[in-house]
């Protein structure tokens, strides 16, 4: 199957996207027949569908703001390349990079843009502000059913209190690096792919 | 001939023995002397716990003495201060008996020093973080202790052969494989002295006291297996026997693990139903762990392994199910135990050093150990960490594998297990002791005094010493849903998708079973939430209570009523003075049903933390802060004892909850945008509500005075200072205030608690009170329309109806109270203007107020009246 599924990415996509994301030759064609697997209309693209035959993303509370973050906005299908761009957030930064020159273009892996992906978990509208009501909704999917509305919203006003420091009652991508321990979040938002 | 040393511990065992015997001699004496005694010299009776008593004491005043001079605590770490102490002592004891009385003895050691410190360990263990490092820590104490301990034993016999060491040392390879074994293993307990005084990064931290105690099993197995063949010696030694070394490795490791895993099961399975006995969870805790400990001990698998487990397991659903008040017990029990028997430790092992039978000195032993020690656990730590940077998703890199190496403390473990080798069998333990020592004391004093400014010059990564917030917990989560999302779209089943699983299992299973119902129906986020209020309540008290007293700070409690103005100035006004703290005490009364029981427990345990100190604050800062007229003094006085006879009216009364559900849910509606209340400088009628809701908090409403007097001056800045509500508005007086003296009183006093404040007085308090003044208030007044006469209660009728539906500042003005079940008595008409005219303009208001003083707060208000002016 994989051997199968490298055959059918051209040598020169590979290598395009090798310079854009970052991942190695095997990972690439790794996540090709991980692809290939999951396209289930063989079109060489990706649904919404496609992604939510995942089991365990069923029973992930996030999986749904998860996977639309794959799609770009307005479309309901992602190819390989826009695959492998989400991806990309992933990786893990690695040593070379971080002395890489800081004029060219950051990486997709940079640590901003792994906060960015997160940040963009919560803030559906793209207005770069978490606002309450965003906060709210994501409060809601992590947690279970025990908990009261109105607890939940004391959660989120005291998540914003703790956040916000221009007083708009939202928080900014800004407000979001600085709040919580930047430090562990940039370890944990590593993975090995 | 560890025997040969007297100790505590075998004092202890004579004395138990003997103590009749004792007592019978005495007594003879006594009888000679001639008839009745009045004093009696008992000493042989309370001998041995004295004596602990004493070192014990001693201990404690060495610590304090040593924290008197801050420069010098920073710059030499306590554990070489306590050696050096511990010295000095055994000279003196030597000089005074001619021989060591004392040594730090392996059973004591083992069975009550060691667990102490493991114990707090392993149950403060920062789980997460141990287990994302797990694979590291696992690799370090396993491969890296077996490295240490076999280059070390090898080599020292090499140099052995070509003659380095004296020929007086009479050991074989065995022998020095075991010394190896021993001399090996990163010890916990110095590890934890001096890594806690140096603050490195969390992870760098974990994964040397990790390997540090995890190396337990293996030093312990290595220990008994070369011990074993030291006994049939060499020769006899069959192949057989290693590879039951390496099983007895595997089943003291996982033993050792299942039996503290069991514990840990069934303390937090017990500490389900200590409901009716709180008193007794913190007991629990620790019997359960050291039992875990002593289990171990009895199979003879690895107690310290056994320890750690039980505490990491058990932590996350005991805390959940004990009591606040247990867990602050649990916590400073164990932090005293673990302090004191560190301490104890340090101090016993420089008086052990103090001993003739110890100076069994050979530079080349001494000299060679210490650098083969030091260069094994370098090389180790370097190739170790080059296999595992292949894994590892944050490298280690090389500052961190030069603290690894640095951090590698050896310390009491090692000389307690050289200490119980039978010399018999071992012609040469007088050496290995004296070497221990050395070794000891190196890496403790040398090591320990250096490594603060090597981590300084190598600019280690430090540990941020920073307070959870609620944001790191939401995010964290998300994060991890996150993650375990895009490795399963990956396809990959990696660390995130298994701890999904785990985690699922431990909300489905584990949780179901080992928690409270009541707690297992919490949401987690939820407790961390009230968690974290409850610490910032504290800190907001421990800071004084000034910031809520002397700056006018309601707490914000009412966010969750959609109030973001107001959150939003607490929050600034909280910055401007930085004293980042946010405080959320809505949080406790606000969960709904069915948890009451639970619930008041909280709000006992904020009751008891939250009003005590602030009230004894209270004469403290109004010496300092205020000019404080004699008038006022005695009105605060009055208003105290006003509030403590209410609050007993308040125990005294039943009620039912339901018929505050309405009251309540019509205060929710009533919360106005913060912003709005201030504009309009407070509302007089919230002054009834508040003063009924509050009695714990006198504190605050001192604070208010102070702010009443400052208003009329510079009304225009409070909004801008954060000023969430300076109600000091007289109180428009109604029948009942009229008719119910202390009701007057209150009215009339500088009530300037915010109304969100009222919400962390207990519902049942509340409702009490609610109920208690309705039925006097019918009582005092007759029925009559209500809306004429305060025209802003009928707009919040309809509020009520639609909540939220109101415009603030109704809502603000309104008295609450009197809105639900206000006396519709005829209210006198000043107060009336006055709540129009406030509500338009705060000036007008403060005029009015001044010049026409409300007629029924008149004596009252004459005292008051410097205040305002």
């Amino acid at each position: 199957m994989g051997s199968r599924a490298s055959t059918l990415l051209r040598e020169e996509e590979i290598e395009e996207i090798k310079k854009e994301t970052g991942f190695s030759h095997s990972q690439i064609t790794r996540l090709y027949s991980r692809f290939t697997s999951l396209d289930k209309g063989e079109n060489g693209t990706l649904s919404r569908e496609d992604f939510q035959r995942i089991p365990e993303l069923a029973i992930n509370p996030l999986g749904d703001r998860i996977i639309n973050a794959f799609f770009p906005e307005g479309e309901d299908q992602v190819n390989f390349r826009g695959f492998m761009r989400t991806l990309a957030h992933f990786r893990p930064i690695e040593d070379n990079e971080k002395n890489k020159d800081p004029i060219a273009s950051e990486p997709l892996n940079s640590r901003s843009n792994k906060l960015l992906f997160a940040f963009r978990l919560y803030d559906l509208d793209r207005d770069d502000k978490i606002s309450r009501d965003e906060l709210l909704q994501v409060l809601r999917m992590m947690v279970g059913v025990n908990i009261s509305d109105e607890q939940l919203g004391s959660i989120a006003d005291r998540t914003i209190q703790e956040a916000d420091q221009n007083g708009d009652n939202s928080i900014s991508f800004n407000e979001f690096i600085k709040v919580g321990n930047v430090y562990i979040l940039y370890i944990d938002i590593d993975i090995d792919i | 001939p560890l025997r040969r040393y007297a100790s505590p511990g075998i004092a202890l065992a004579r004395s138990a023995e003997e103590p009749s015997a004792t007592t019978e001699d005495g007594g003879e004496s006594h009888r000679h002397g001639g008839g009745f005694q009045m004093v009696q010299w008992e000493w042989s009776y309370v001998q041995t716990p004295y004596i602990i008593a004493i070192w014990i004491l001693v201990a404690s005043v060495a610590k304090i003495l040593f924290h008197f001079s801050q420069r010098f605590t920073t710059v030499v770490p306590e554990s070489c201060m306590l050696i050096l102490l511990g010295l000095v002592l055994g000279g003196i004891v030597l000089l005074t008996s001619k021989k060591q009385l004392y040594q730090l003895e392996p059973g004591l050691f083992f069975l009550f020093l060691l667990p102490t410190i493991v114990g707090d360990a392993g149950y403060f263990m920062p789980a997460r973080l141990f287990f994302d490092n797990l694979g590291a820590i696992l690799l370090y104490a396993v491969v890296g202790t077996l490295w240490n301990a076999f280059c070390t034993g090898f080599c020292l016999y090499g140099v052995k052969l070509l003659g380095v060491i004296d020929q007086k040392v009479q050991a074989g390879l065995m022998e020095f494989l075991l010394f190896g074994a021993l001399i090996s293993a990163v010890d916990p307990v110095a590890v934890l002295a001096v890594f806690e005084e140096v603050h490195v990064n969390e992870t760098l931290f974990i994964i040397v006291f990790g390997e540090s105690l995890l190396n337990d099993a293996v030093t312990v197995v290595l220990y008994k297996v070369y011990m074993s063949f030291v006994e049939v010696g060499p020769e006899n030694v069959q192949t057989a026997d290693y590879f039951k070394g390496v099983a007895s490795f595997l089943i003291v490791s996982i033993g050792g693990t299942m039996v503290g895993l069991i514990f840990a099961a069934l303390l937090a399975f017990i500490t389900r139903f200590t409901k009716k006995v709180r008193i007794i969870e913190p007991l629990l805790v620790f019997l359960m762990v050291y039992l875990a400990y002593l289990t171990a001990e009895l199979f003879s698998l690895s107690a310290i392994l056994s320890m750690t487990f039980c505490g990491i397991g058990c932590n996350k659903y005991v805390e959940a199910n004990i009591s606040q008040k247990s867990r602050t017990t649990v916590k400073y029990t164990m932090k005293t135990l673990a302090s004191i028997a560190e301490t104890i430790i340090f101090i016993f092992l420089g008086i052990s050093a103090v001993d003739k039978s110890k100076w069994a000195w050979d530079t080349g032993l001494i000299s060679c150990t210490l650098i083969f020690i030091f260069v094994f656990r370098a090389l180790g730590v370097v190739m170790q960490t080059w296999v595992l940077n292949w894994f590892r998703l944050v490298p280690l890199d090389k500052i961190d594998q030069v603290v690894m190496s640095y951090g590698g403390l050896r310390g009491a473990v090692a000389f307690a297990l050289v200490v119980l080798l039978d010399a018999e069998r071992v012609p040469a333990k007088d050496y290995f002791v004296a070497t221990t020592i050395i070794v000891v004391f190196f890496t403790v004093m040398f090591q320990g005094l250096t490594i603060k400014p090597l981590v300084n010059w190598l600019k280690v990564p430090r540990a941020t010493n920073r307070k959870p917030t609620i944001n790191e917990e939401i995010h964290e989560r998300a994060f991890d849903h996150c993650l375990t999302a895009v490795e399963d779209i990956a396809g990959l089943n990696g660390y995130h998708h298994w701890r999904d699983k785990w985690e699922q299992f431990d909300k489905n299973y584990l949780s179901k079973l080992l928690l409270r119902k009541s707690v297992y129906r919490k949401s987690e986020l939820w407790e961390v939430y009230q968690k974290i209020n409850i610490r910032d309540a504290i800190s907001v008290i421990d800071q004084g209570g000034n910031v809520l007293t002397s700056a006018r700070l309601s707490l914000p409690s009412m966010a969750s009523r959609a109030s973001f103005p107001e959150v939003t100035n607490v929050t600034n006004y909280l910055r401007e003075n930085g004293s980042g703290v946010c405080l959320d005490l809505q949080v406790i009364d606000n969960v709904p049903g069915a948890k009451v029981e639970e619930e008041s427990e909280t709000h006992h345990f904020l009751a008891g933390n939250l009003y005590k100190p602030r009230r004894r604050y209270q004469s403290h800062y109004s010496r300092h802060f205020m000019t404080v007229g004699d008038h006022e003094r005695q009105d605060r006085e009055i208003f105290q004892r006003n509030m403590k006879s209410r609050m007993e009216t308040f125990k005294t009364t039943r009620h039912k909850r339901h018929s505050h559900k309405k009251d309540r849910s019509q205060k929710k509606a009533g919360i106005p945008k913060r912003n709005d209340w201030i504009s309009c400088g407070g509302a007089s009628g919230v002054e009834d509500e508040k003063g009924e809701h509050l009695e714990p908090e006198k504190e605050e409403d001192v604070g208010i005075t102070f702010v009443a007097r400052k208003v009329p001056d510079t009304p225009k800045e409070r909004p801008k200072s954060g000023v969430s509500e300076p109600s000091m508005a007289p109180p428009s007086p109604t029948c009942s205030e009229r008719n119910l003296p202390w009701k007057g009183g209150i009215g009339t006093l500088p009530v300037c608690v915010s109304m969100e404040a009222t919400k962390i007085i207990p519902i049942d308090l509340q409702q009490a009170w609610n109920q208690s003044i309705s039925s006097l208030e019918s009582l005092a007044s007759p029925p009559g329309p209500v809306e004429p006469l305060h025209p802003a209660s009928a707009p919040l009728q309809a509020g009520r109806a639609e909540e939220g539906a109101l415009s603030d500042q109704e809502q603000e003005l309104q008295p609450l109270m009197s809105s639900s079940v206000r006396p519709p008595g005829p209210p006198p008409p000043p107060p009336l203007a006055q709540g129009l005219g406030r509500r338009r303009n705060p000036c007008v208001y403060l005029r009015s107020l001044v010049t026409a003083p409300p007629p029924g707060s008149e004596p009252l208000a004459r005292s008051r009246g410097p205040t305002q002016l």
